[in-house]
């Protein structure tokens, strides 16, 4: 089992209800966030493209938080998906440093958040909370090992990106273009 | 300082002794949330559900949807409900962040009165009896004296229901919302002109199967207009093609085959050569246009010489640009829709130019065809009874004759200025009623609004927030939020008729109270009883939802009920007779009701208002994570979008020296500067002729701690209103400012005392 995200910069109108949703739903303090939203636009008026990305943790195959954490707090777990246990984490911040999308952030009780694909939900049978309430449906969670999940099925039908890949990392967000 | 009658009041607790009474009121009762009654002490607290349903009230597409809570019992997340067409299971940012609006600790907190200490006006927190005895006192002192058409009531949400319901027993017909004349207005009267029918709310547009949607000015995924949000992105799937007319290379512009970069203020230009284009090159649906319209030939003639190329030298839009998207309308057609937009009062001229547009969709065949426009259907619930309501001796009409003849709904600043007292007219409305509309920041002209405001013998404002119309309020009621209380069934046309129910999920906050009782208990004091003979708000529901076959124990489980529609009449039979609810019994492309109004039967290009040297076109919009000037204190949303950017295209930014994150007040044509200093978004995805900034910020009442001075009021800088002769919309874009990037010392004294006032 692989897990992963498929973001359709297509249809991203940049609303932020990711953003919001996740919040609410993993009780994220106010101020902080575990996704976020990326607007970049090139050219010049009035030839110009303008491209949204709905971001958070890319759950690496290869993830350097993992490496450098001392206390064997930040682990991947089933499927492949990136955790903090927050009882072992010391909040020394080595993962944050390390980290070359900026995905984590330090909770104010003292240890470090990040995007978990709202695994509490999943093994539910249900959606990460940015999946089920992107107006534009514009985000596809699912397994990569199933060729008839979601996710699976739009990175074989479309072009996608993914980033930082120099970095090694392995990311598993693919940036549907 | 000047001494008005109506002093801007900053809201603020005043002495204990006064706080007590207000909580001494329900001292050996229990008010109960669920039922609005007050019960003893005996009665058990009710027991919550786990979920609750209820539709959204941060915008007026009222999406339905779920209200869950923690371990605690208190509020966690509100998620959309599946089987509701407006969001199918998926609320937008400002929906999922409603949970903010009940947890906003600067909600209001108790009843205030205005009242004079020390020669001084301060509110003076008061029990709900006591508030009730001073509108109640006024309202009957303002009947006797001038007649009850002289209240008035402003509203925009679910509690008008209530609230006009007690205005129309009282005897006022004077119902307005600022969404018509400030808003979609226009667009409405246009399409009755046209079909003999509205757009309505949410709009007919059959955007999921459309090959092509025409968008101008329209800017959706800005505005989060959901299920239309949802539509465009599954039309976006399916390859339909998407033509954005916008200065501004919006969200929309950017996943669009066509982006039509036009010069602000000329889109009638461009439709009128689209329109040109589209009956010279014969590529309108002739079947269709034979069967259904009338004044084809009139319309002919008459855009003879609206070319493509006459277009191009006021629209900066290519000939060849319009041809080939012409083009591609019709090579949808009839699955296209020419977007009637929604926020349309622009220039005053709004009308027309919506009956132009109303005109290429008529040429196209799409109203009344898969993809374009589809007949919505919405089930009949009858209002729980009551005695018929006095007949009103004036309205707004015989208050200012001739004006706006074909105005569908009462316009709100007509109102406005039927309150203000002039030579040729003895002063009209004596009180108002506002709930739910923060009326500084909703009407254009301030100077216009304030002047009525203090004209006034009584205001009264209901909201959850201390909004800046409260400062001038005579009394103050604070409203619960949607998410504690019942309200009216939500009733929608739609593909199919769907009714939801909103019901508390929690008790009410504070000493706040649902709009449906304050209207009882209001009604009650002013003798009308006979209006309100019912216990409860569920009792009103129950009764209603029994008539169309359904019971408020069966909404309070399932939230949102379908019904079949009536006929399988979604969209026109090909060939199938039609009667259109138009003086001709057809589509009309000529209007002979303009015609016998003595408007301009079809549209003619009338050029704008353009900036002077150093100037720029005041542009304004939605944003996604906010509602009006509504949602701008709301933690969660703020915590989205903390305030409102100025957009400034490069060019711009480097003659002023300014820098991106720079920030710069505003001075407009007349002179006005803005209170607050907003912060400078520099981007290619902006004209060199004008700005952008959502609309809604700038707050200035120090109450709302998160709101207060983020960002610039638009509102504040539209003293130029062109108003629609036609509906008496309120045309606001021909404002123009340019950047101060320092503040004068005259305009930082004036600001300074505005805020502290």
């Amino acid at each position: 089992m692989r897990y992963a995200m498929a973001i359709d910069t297509k249809k991203c109108v940049g609303c932020s209800d990711c953003v919001v949703a996740c919040q609410l739903e993993n009780k994220v303090p106010i101020g902080y966030c575990r996704d976020w939203i990326v607007e970049t636009t090139s050219g010049t008026y009035p030839d110009l493209t303008l491209e949204f990305r709905s971001e958070r943790c890319h759950h690496c195959a290869n993830a350097p938080c993992v490496r450098c954490c001392p206390t064997g707090a930040s682990h991947i777990e089933e499927g492949g998906v990136v955790l903090v246990t927050a009882e072992k984490c010391i909040g020394c911040g080595a993962c944050i440093a390390s980290c070359p999308y900026d995905a984590r952030y330090p909770h104010p009780d003292g240890y470090v958040d990040k995007c978990t694909f709202c695994i509490h939900k999943v093994r539910k049978g249900e959606q990460p909370a940015c999946v089920e309430v992107c107006p534009t449906h514009c985000l596809y969670f699912g397994d990569l090992d199933d060729p008839n999940s979601d996710v699976s099925r739009k990175i074989k039908e479309r072009k996608y990106k993914r980033l930082k890949t120099e970095a090694g990392t392995d990311p598993q967000l693919y940036f549907l273009i | 300082m000047k001494t008005n009658r109506r002093e801007f009041i900053k809201i603020s607790g005043t002495a204990v002794g006064a706080a007590a009474i207000g909580a001494s009121t329900l001292t050996g009762s229990l008010f109960n949330w669920a039922s609005g009654s007050i019960l003893n002490q005996s009665v058990p607290a009710p027991t919550f559900l786990e979920r609750t349903p209820t539709y959204c009230e941060i915008c007026f597409w009222k999406c339905a949807g779920w209200v869950t809570k923690n371990e605690d019992g208190e509020i966690w997340k509100i998620e959309g409900h599946k089987d509701d067409p407006h969001c199918n299971g998926r609320l937008c940012p400002r929906g999922t962040g409603g949970v903010g609006m009940y947890y906003d600790e600067d909600r209001l907190k108790q009843p205030l009165i205005r009242v004079e200490e020390n020669g001084k006006q301060v509110f003076k927190e008061a029990s709900w009896e006591e508030a009730f005895k001073v509108i109640g006192n006024k309202m009957k002192a303002i009947k006797e004296k001038y007649g009850p058409e002289c209240m008035a009531l402003f509203t925009h949400g679910s509690g008008g229901k209530f609230l006009g319901h007690m205005l129309k027993a009282y005897g006022s017909p004077h119902i307005t919302a600022p969404s018509f004349a400030q808003c979609r207005g226009p667009r409405e009267v246009a399409f009755y002109s046209t079909f003999g029918e509205g757009v309505l709310s949410p709009e007919r547009t059959d955007i999921r199967d459309t090959r092509c949607l025409v968008l101008i000015g329209s800017h959706i995924g800005e505005n989060m207009h959901n299920g239309q949000v949802q539509e465009m992105s599954e039309a976006i799937d399916k390859g339909a093609t998407i033509i954005t007319v916008d200065p501004r290379f919006s969200t929309a512009a950017s996943k669009s085959k066509f982006w039509l970069p036009i010069k602000p203020s000329t889109d009638m230009a461009l439709l009128l050569a689209w329109i040109n284009v589209i009956i010279t090159e014969e590529w309108y649906d002739k079947p269709y246009v034979e069967k259904y319209t009338f004044g084809f030939d009139q319309l002919t003639t008459h855009i003879q010489t609206y070319t493509p190329e006459w277009a191009y030298g006021i629209t900066s839009i290519e000939p060849k640009t319009i041809r080939e998207t012409a083009r591609e309308m019709a090579n949808a057609a009839p699955a296209v829709i020419i977007h009637p937009g929604r926020h349309v009062t622009w220039y005053g001229d709004d009308t027309q130019r919506l009956r132009a547009v109303a005109i290429l969709n008529a040429l196209l065949g799409s109203w009344g065809r898969r993809g374009g426009f589809y007949f919505p259907d919405k089930v009949s619930v009858p209002d729980f009874p009551h005695p018929p309501y006095p007949e009103p001796k004036k309205t707004w009409r015989d208050l200012m004759p001739g004006k706006y003849n074909l105005a569908t709904e009462i316009v709100s600043n007509g109102i406005c200025d039927a309150t203000i007292p002039s030579p040729e007219a003895a002063c009209n409305f004596k009180g108002w009623i506002v709930n739910g509309t923060n009326l500084i920041h909703t009407l254009p002209d301030q100077k216009k609004t304030l002047a009525a405001i203090e004209a006034l013998e009584l205001l009264v404002v209901i909201d959850t927030m201390p909004m800046e119309i409260t400062g001038y309020a005579d009394v103050i009621l604070p409203e619960c939020t949607y998410l504690e209380r019942y309200d009216a069934i939500r009733n929608s046309p739609h593909r199919e008729p769907v009714i939801s129910l909103r019901m508390p999920a929690t008790e009410p906050k504070y000493n706040s109270k649902p709009d449906w009782w304050i209207a009882k208990e209001l009604g009650k004091e002013l003798g009308l009883d006979a209006y309100f003979q019912y216990k409860d708000i569920e009792e009103v529901l129950d009764w209603e939802l029994k008539q169309i076959g359904s019971s408020l124990a069966e909404m309070q489980k399932i939230g949102v009920k379908k019904f079949n529609r009536e006929y399988d009449d979604l969209y026109l039979i090909d060939g199938q007779d039609f009667e259109f609810n138009t003086n001709t019994g057809k589509i009309e492309l000529y209007s002979t009701e303009m015609a016998n109004n003595g408007f301009d039967p079809m549209p003619v290009y009338t050029p704008h208002e353009q900036p002077p040297a150093g100037f720029y076109r005041l542009n304004y919009g939605r944003a996604p994570a906010h509602t009006f000037s509504r949602t701008s204190n709301n933690p969660n949303l703020v915590d989205i979008m903390p305030e409102n950017e100025l957009w400034v295209n490069p060019k711009v930014a480097k003659q002023w020296g300014i820098k991106n994150g720079q920030y710069v007040w505003l001075k407009n044509q007349d002179e006005i500067i803005s209170s607050f200093s907003i912060k400078v978004r520099i981007t290619e995805r902006i004209r060199w002729d004008s700005v952008y900034m959502a609309h809604g910020f700038g707050h200035s009442n120090k109450k709302l701690t998160r709101a207060f001075g983020k960002g610039a009021s638009d509102t504040e800088l539209i003293s130029n209103v062109k108003i629609d002769p036609i509906m008496g919309g309120t045309g606001m874009r021909s404002n123009f400012v340019t950047l101060l990037t320092k503040l004068p010392e005259k305009a930082a004294s004036e600001t300074e005392k505005t805020v502290e006032s």
